[in-house]
């Protein structure tokens, strides 16, 4: 499997961490199904999904990697800064 | 910063992280520590590159290195693209007006620095790092963040035939370990 | 039989060898297969189940039969396929599965007994009683079982692994593969081209054809020779692709010294047997050609049954005539070739049987039209073969026989990101689906275009595709004009008849066995491959899988399409473990990391500790001291008493600035950093987003925006990536900056009474309890070098670490220790540090070991209700404050108890000890030479409120079973006096 990281291009997948799906943190003050939602519950879906992945051999950049889970074919790679998974600050 | 050679007080000795192991040469490949020179990453600050770019121009004679790539200046001095929004200065202890835009970091002993130098050096990388340092691919003076083997590792083309390898200082000898395997191998084939 | 004149070894020198102890002559160029046919040895091997006598059947890597082992002991290598084994001056071969020899074989009494070894007879047979698997079926099936055999010796060969990238990889040095690396090559492309073989041109080197109107070999010089002069085309040989993988990724492995005397068993010599690459390429043209399937009729497997490509391939390529008398059995148009070939060569060709009745005739043979082989005669090599036709039966005299039931293309890589091949009737043969692997185009005979044109013609397509897909401009050149006969072929898998006709040779699988599979209702392909085995082993059923569904489709009255195959996986070739473990070994396996103290401890004695990927020491012995302990309480005692030493470099070491730094560690720390005074150390704890604890360590303010933590050494990689990630993903736009700083500097504890009368010896500028009280922290100065002090503990005593940039931490620590030790204190290693910090109920990943939550370790008074930070929701859920939950106690024997571990769980007294009844467990334990006995942390369901209770410490490994008596998880100066000097 191969990851093309924004900064550092095409990549072997050696060099990366996966952490999982991508999703939405909870903002200050969220109720416990919203936490339990973030923590614990994934969809796993034979399809498209977004995941994190940690580029820590390379670059330090943390990526959202949206990729098919069928197929393995590699949709879009972000860094995750330019993204907006951290809720309400 | 470290003092390095003159101006140690007597008492307390230097060992950089190659201390005890030889320089080595193996069929046409060459592999010795660098010499040791200060080592300072320079993270810019939100929307300071560019400002930092300047100063270290005004202060150093280089810029900020492009990703993936380094810049040159006066006295040996060098920046190297080091990962993201990190580059590392190497040469001169890093000038106080570049505080004002960057987190400055002293890393001079953190690291091993080494050359490997030589024909059939590229080869001698292949067997160990998962990128592509083909001359075509990663020009002289292209800088990358990648494995070697298993470590962490910042390597630069100085050269045609000349690489320099950074990884963990405390890892030096599993560097030199993998580097002499697979110089021995590399040169086995000729 | 050598025959002079033919083939392309002409001239070529003499190489001695050896086959089962018997010297033997080849020529240079030779495989083990045709130096042996040169020889007229035809018996190599004994098949896996019944140990029959077994041939070489193929010319290639897809050979099931002629298996054999080289080298000895720690070298040596079983299975080795004769047919790819290049002959080198030396060798030494020996036939496998067999004993005491190939000729004569005790196991095949096997053979005798086949009725009873049909599809299915291992779940039959060994089934019951239940009792005698283990202890009798099993030992006597793997004695029994297997092809060759492995020394039991370790491996003592070199491999390697490499990487290599290209815009196109082409797979196959045939006709199609090198037009297309010529097309590409000649347009700037970045190409490699990978053959199996050890010698470039696929079947160009055994045909006998002609390519624009010279013979095929001329213009493959000619090829060759332009795509060397290439700087931009990379050509290996000896080199198969294993596997297709995601993303343009290959897998292939590379005979590196298979093919010569083992060099690197000389001195000073590390050529690698074997390298196995990881290829990364942007395309790839697959050029894999195809693969001769057999056809099954009675005893088709005696050794002088061939493949008929490989008849030819063998006079052709090596100017071996494999026999006297040859006879060939076929059923398309391509096997006569052997036949004029064979003529040509002045062999004498005994019959030409063709299953089709209007099978194209010779001007140099004739043909036995509409006829089949329906059985062979022979024991250790074939006699004569029975044509069946309508005149009836006859036998026919015969050395060997070439054989073939058509092509099978070589889809196995198209197949291996699971796309499924499609059948196409016009070549009887699955072919690559369309788009099977991203970024690969199938061309040539693997694609089921068998012409010579047509594989010129689809190269230099396929090339032409990627040359527009890499913006690069064609050069304009003619595809060479070859032949362009049409492929020929009607459908024949097996002759009907009885006795046994096989189908995978390999294995033993016969259409009988396939039939009973199906009668039994293994119908599908995958069950029946599981219920035979045919398809199995390290041929993977190249030869056989085609056949043997046919037999199934028919048997069960489908389509072959309907049938469908099984599925190909990877290596497509076997490949050693050696070579994908290749770098692993010893100092290979994983990197060491070495404290600057590391050189300084070995030579005193040090004994060392593996954490995580760090050697620390973990005790100092001294002269007189027999067991560990000893030393480990002499260096407690040292810090408790005088001044102690230790390296903690290893703890992470994480540099934080920027104008968000405060806020940052706010929102990761649980407790408050924006209020830390600079100059000074507070404790810290981070939890998981899920509420549990992650890790503690300390944090230091060295400026207005400028912190340093520290992490525990097993969580410093971990807490780094949680700090970008909170810094990238959840707080963007916070403005801050990390660095790793571990490895800068050399850190070292310099801990007792005594410790601040030490560091006063050698800083510049002294210190006292005023200006450095407990938690301060700062720059100082060490003769004249530059670095920073903390005045933090986690051995309880007045303790400092000092640390300095690493170049000078060896003489760092050899002056500390000196004066430690004229102080009548000195080093200390893990032991006597995890000794110290039990006494003072200070936790480690031990006890942070993913279950536990701040109110378990009874730090609930660090979770503020104020502000935010992570895992902050999650910890407040019920069931994690819940009184009932484990919570962290001491624990200290009841009477004269010598032993107590860690890991033992802990029950009431009064209750058994059963699983139901677990009250805790046992993190860490140490013996105490303070207070003269063991002591433990755990944890304790309500541990809290159970202090001066009794409880049963049972760890059932150890056989150790003793009371302890529940106390606070503090055992040394509790109000922590001593620290704060």
């Amino acid at each position: 499997m191969r990851i093309t990281c924004p900064l550092c291009g095409e990549r072997d997948r050696r060099e990366f961490n996966v952490k999982g799906a991508a999703l939405d943190r909870p903002g200050e003050g969220a109720d416990q199904d919203a936490w339990h939602s973030y923590v614990n519950l994934r969809q796993n879906p034979a399809g498209v999904l977004a995941e994190l992945w940690y580029h820590e051999m390379g670059c330090g950049s943390w990526l959202t990697v949206t990729r098919n889970t069928v197929t393995h074919e590699v949709l879009k790679v972000e860094l995750a800064s330019e993204t907006t998974l951290g809720g309400a600050a | 910063m470290i003092q390095r050679g003159s101006g140690l007080v007597a008492d307390l000795g230097v060992k950089t992280a190659w201390d005890g192991l030889e320089a080595l040469k193996i069929g046409a490949v060459t592999l010795a520590e660098s010499a040791p020179q200060s080592l300072t990453t320079l993270a810019p600050f939100r929307g300071q590159e560019a400002a930092l770019s300047k100063a270290m121009t005004v202060a150093h004679g280089l810029a900020f290195p492009p990703v993936q790539g380094s810049t040159t200046g006066k006295k040996s001095a060098r920046s190297i693209w080091f990962g993201r929004d990190m580059a590392l200065l190497i040469g001169p202890d890093p000038d106080a007006s570049l505080a004002k835009y960057a987190a400055l970091t002293d890393q001079s002993a953190g690291w091993a620095v080494v050359e490997l130098a030589g024909l059939g050096a590229e080869d001698v990388l292949a067997r160990l790092c998962p990128v592509d340092l083909r001359l075509a691919q990663f020009d002289i003076g292209a800088s990358l963040r990648t494995e070697l083997k298993h470590m962490m590792a910042s390597i630069c083309r100085l050269d045609k035939d000349r690489f320099q390898i950074m990884v963990f200082r405390s890892m030096a000898r599993t560097l030199y370990h993998d580097l002499k395997t697979a110089m021995e191998a590399q040169a086995a084939r000729r | 039989m050598r025959i002079s004149g033919r083939g392309r070894l002409a001239g070529a020198k003499t190489v001695n060898f050896s086959f089962n102890g018997r010297h033997l002559m080849g020529v240079e160029g030779d495989t083990l297969a045709s130096a042996l046919l040169a020889n007229d040895i035809h018996l190599v091997g004994r098949s896996f189940k019944y140990h029959r006598p077994r041939g070489i059947l193929t010319a290639g890597s897809e050979e099931p039969n002629a298996l054999v082992t080289l080298g000895q002991g720690g070298q040596q290598d079983p299975n080795i396929r004769a047919t790819t084994q290049e002959l080198y001056e030396g060798l030494e071969a020996r036939s496998q599965n067999c004993w005491p020899s190939v000729e004569h074989d005790i196991l095949a009494v096997n053979n005798l007994a086949a009725p009873f070894f049909g599809a299915g007879f291992y779940y039959k047979t060994f089934m019951w009683p239940a009792a005698f698997w283990e202890k009798l079926y099993e030992p006597m099936i793997r004695r029994a079982a297997g092809l060759g055999a492995l020394s039991g010796k370790a491996d003592a060969d070199c491999y390697e692994k490499a990487f290599a990238f290209c815009d196109l990889l082409v797979v196959g040095s045939g006709p199609a593969g090198l037009m297309a690396a010529l097309t590409a090559g000649r347009a700037g492309a970045d190409v490699l081209l990978l053959e199996e073989d050890s010698q470039l041109g696929g079947r160009l080197l055994v045909e006998q054809e002609e390519i624009d109107g010279k013979p095929a070999a001329l213009w493959l010089q000619t090829a060759l020779a332009e795509l060397q002069a290439l700087d931009n085309v990379r050509l290996m040989t000896r080199t198969a692709v294993t596997g297709a993988y995601d993303q343009g990724t290959y897998g292939a492995l590379e005979r590196v010294g298979h093919h010569e005397m083992r060099r690197y068993s000389l001195k000073g010599s590390h050529r690698p047997r074997e390298c196995f690459w990881r290829i990364a390429a942007k395309h790839c043209i697959l050029a894999a050609g195809a693969i001769e399937r057999p056809v099954a009729f009675r005893n088709n497997d005696r050794p002088g049954v061939m493949m008929a490509s490989a008849v030819r391939a063998y006079l052709n390529r090596w100017g071996v005539a494999p026999g006297e008398r040859v006879t060939l059995f076929a059923n398309n148009d391509d096997a006569h070739r052997t036949a004029r070939d064979l003529v040509q060569a002045g062999v004498h060709l005994a019959a030409v049987v063709d299953s089709r009745h209007d099978a194209p005739d010779s001007d140099l043979y004739t043909v036995m039209r509409g006829a089949q082989v329906c059985d062979t005669s022979g024991g250790k090599r074939l006699e004569s073969i029975t044509v069946r036709s309508v005149r009836g039966e006859e036998k026919i005299q015969t050395d060997c026989l070439a054989m073939s039931g058509g092509w099978n293309p070589s889809v196995h890589l198209t197949c291996h990101l699971n796309a499924r091949p499609v059948w196409r009737r016009e070549v009887l043969a699955f072919v690559p689906a369309a788009g099977a692997v991203p970024g690969m185009q199938a061309v040539g005979a693997c694609n089921g275009t068998f012409s010579t044109q047509g594989a010129l013609n689809e190269g230099a397509m396929a090339a032409d595709v990627v040359l527009d897909a890499l913006g690069l401009q064609r050069a304009e050149a003619a595809v060479p004009v070859a032949q362009d006969a049409p492929y020929q072929i009607a459908p024949l898998w097996a002759v009907p008849g009885k006795g046994r006709a096989w189908l995978d040779f390999q294995n033993d699988v016969t259409v009988k066995d396939v039939t009973q599979a199906a009668t039994e209702n293994f119908s599908s392909v995958e069950h029946m491959k599981r219920y035979t085995t045919q398809g199995m082993a390290t041929d993977q059923g190249k030869n056989s899988n085609v056949a043997a569904l046919a037999v199934l489709a028919d048997v069960t009255g489908r389509s072959i399409p309907e049938t469908g195959t099984t599925t190909f996986r990877p290596p497509f070739v076997p490949v050693s473990i050696g070579a994908m473990g290749a770098g692993a070994v010893d100092h290979g396996f994983k990197p060491q990391r070495f404290l600057t103290s590391h050189g300084a401890s070995e030579e005193r004695g040090a004994s060392q500790l593996e954490v995580g990927l760090w050697y620390r020491a973990a005790y100092f012995p001294k002269p007189g001291e027999t067991n560990w302990r000893q030393s480990c309480d002499r260096e407690v005692m040292w810090v408790r008493r005088a001044v102690g030493v230790c390296d903690v470099s290893t703890l992470g070491k994480i540099d934080i600035q920027g104008p968000d730094a405060a806020k940052l560690l706010d929102f990761v720390y649980t407790n408050t950093f924006s209020t830390l005074k600079q100059g000074r150390v507070r404790y810290g704890l981070m939890l998981r987003e899920d509420g549990f604890v992650m890790d503690d360590g300390t944090c230091a303010r060295l400026g207005e925006s400028h912190y340093v933590l520290t992490t525990t050494t097993a969580a410093a990689g971990e807490v780094m990536a949680h700090l970008e990630f909170v810094a990238q993903v959840l707080r963007p736009e916070w403005d801050v900056r990390f660095t790793s700083v571990t490895e800068h500097w050399a850190q070292f504890a310099i801990a007792g009474p005594q410790s601040r009368a030490l560091l006063n010896g050698l800083l510049d500028a002294p210190i006292d309890s005023e200006n450095w009280p407990f938690m301060a922290c700062g720059e100082v100065s060490v003769m004249g070098v530059k670095g920073r002090l903390f005045r933090i503990s986690f051995s309880g005593e007045e303790a400092y670490e000092l640390a300095l940039p690493a170049d000078y931490g060896d003489s760092l620590f050899r002056t500390l220790l000196s004066r430690a030790e004229a102080m009548g204190g000195g080093a200390y290693g893990m032991e006597a540090l995890n000794v110290l910090r039990i006494e003072k109920g200070f936790i480690t990943h031990a006890e942070i070991n993913g279950t536990v939550t701040a109110h378990d370790l009874g730090l609930a008074r660090m979770l503020p209700k104020k502000k935010d930070f992570i895992g902050k929701a999650m910890a407040h859920r019920p069931g994690l404050m819940d009184a009932d939950r484990m919570q962290m106690i001491g624990l200290k024997p009841i009477g004269a108890v010598k032993e107590l571990s860690a890991g033992a769980h802990l029950f009431s007294p009064e209750d058994p000890v059963e699983r139901v009844h677990d009250q805790g467990y046992v993190t860490s334990v140490g013996f105490s030479p303070e207070l003269g006995h063991m002591i433990a942390l755990g944890f304790l369901k309500r541990g809290s409120k159970r202090i001066g209770d009794e409880i049963r410490l049972v760890d059932h490994m150890r056989g150790i079973d003793t009371l302890c008596e529940v106390v606070e998880p503090v055992f040394y100066d509790p109000e922590g006096e001593r620290t704060r000097g």
